[in-house]
């Protein structure tokens, strides 16, 4: 079996979709940010695949920038759940509805 | 099958367990730590794809810094309380996972298309693609804009982390 750009792709699809089937049905805050962390990483596992059989070293920057900007969302959506538990000490988003969405 | 066949199929198996297993789990430590082996996992194929470098960041940024910061969150809620957020399986959730399916078949066949990629001509080996020395030189040469605002966002990241963080720190305005 020769590993084409496909497998990567199949896998990185699995991966998304999974985390936006978790993003959905969760209600756990923290649990929340984690599954976009995996959508995060199912999209860099794309540009990686996509960077080797292109040939093309940008794709390796991109996620370079993905990596730092993910750190950044999580330190900040972080200190956002931790006021939140302050607050209303609860972390499940059926909960706070204070912006009454 | 060759031994990188081998590999794909050992660390993608890894993979999708792990990452059914971060959305399953009921306790979210648990959730974390299926998310690190899946980090971990996500580096060996990034080493596959003869990308080291971004493979040893993955490890060091994601599996070292970024779930250490979710599992001393975790620690400092102090969750006891998750039996009571237990979610159960209603009609809103298997809609949810019915549009989850939809979304899948989707990529999956816009994957299947298999539209042809352009293969740049360049003078570097696919090994070198994946080195430090020349990510460093593109980053500073093409991606120097972005490098530097990505620098002002993340000390904008610490300043906003801090403020949302602090003591006194309320959602109801001050009368």
């Amino acid at each position: 079996m020769q590993l084409e750009l496909n497998h990567y792709l199949w896998l990185s699809a699995f991966m998304f979709t999974v985390g936006v089937v978790g993003v959905l049905v969760r209600r756990n805050a923290i649990v929340i940010f984690m599954c976009i962390e995996l959508m995060l990483n199912a999209v860099n596992l794309s540009f990686i695949a996509f960077s080797h059989f292109m040939r093309d070293i940008q794709g390796q920057l991109m996620v370079f920038f993905v990596m730092t900007v993910a750190a950044a969302e999580a330190a900040v959506g972080l200190a956002i759940v931790i006021a939140l538990f302050r607050n209303k000490q609860t972390v499940n988003i059926d909960e706070i509805n204070i912006l009454k969405g | 099958m060759d031994v990188s066949g081998i590999l794909f199929v050992f660390l993608g198996a890894q993979i999708i367990v792990a990452t059914v297993g971060t959305v399953w789990s009921r306790n979210p430590v648990t959730s974390a730590l299926f998310l690190v082996l899946n980090f971990f996992a996500l580096g060996g194929l990034y080493l596959l794809l003869e990308a080291q470098f971004i493979a040893v960041v993955q490890v060091i940024v994601y599996a070292g810094a970024i779930m250490v910061l979710f599992l001393f969150t975790i620690m400092l809620l102090n969750l006891d309380n998750e039996r009571a957020l237990a979610e159960k399986f209603d009609l809103r959730k298997g809609f949810a996972v019915l549009l989850g399916g939809v979304l899948l078949v989707e990529l999956l066949y816009i994957i299947g298309l298999k539209t042809p990629i352009p293969i740049k001509q360049t003078a570097l080996t696919t090994v070198q693609l994946g080195e430090a020395k020349y990510i460093g030189r593109e980053l500073l040469t093409n991606f120097l804009f972005p490098f530097e605002i990505v620098s002002i966002l993340l000390l904008l990241a610490v300043v906003g982390a801090i403020v949302l963080a602090k003591k006194n720190f309320t959602t109801s305005p001050k009368s």
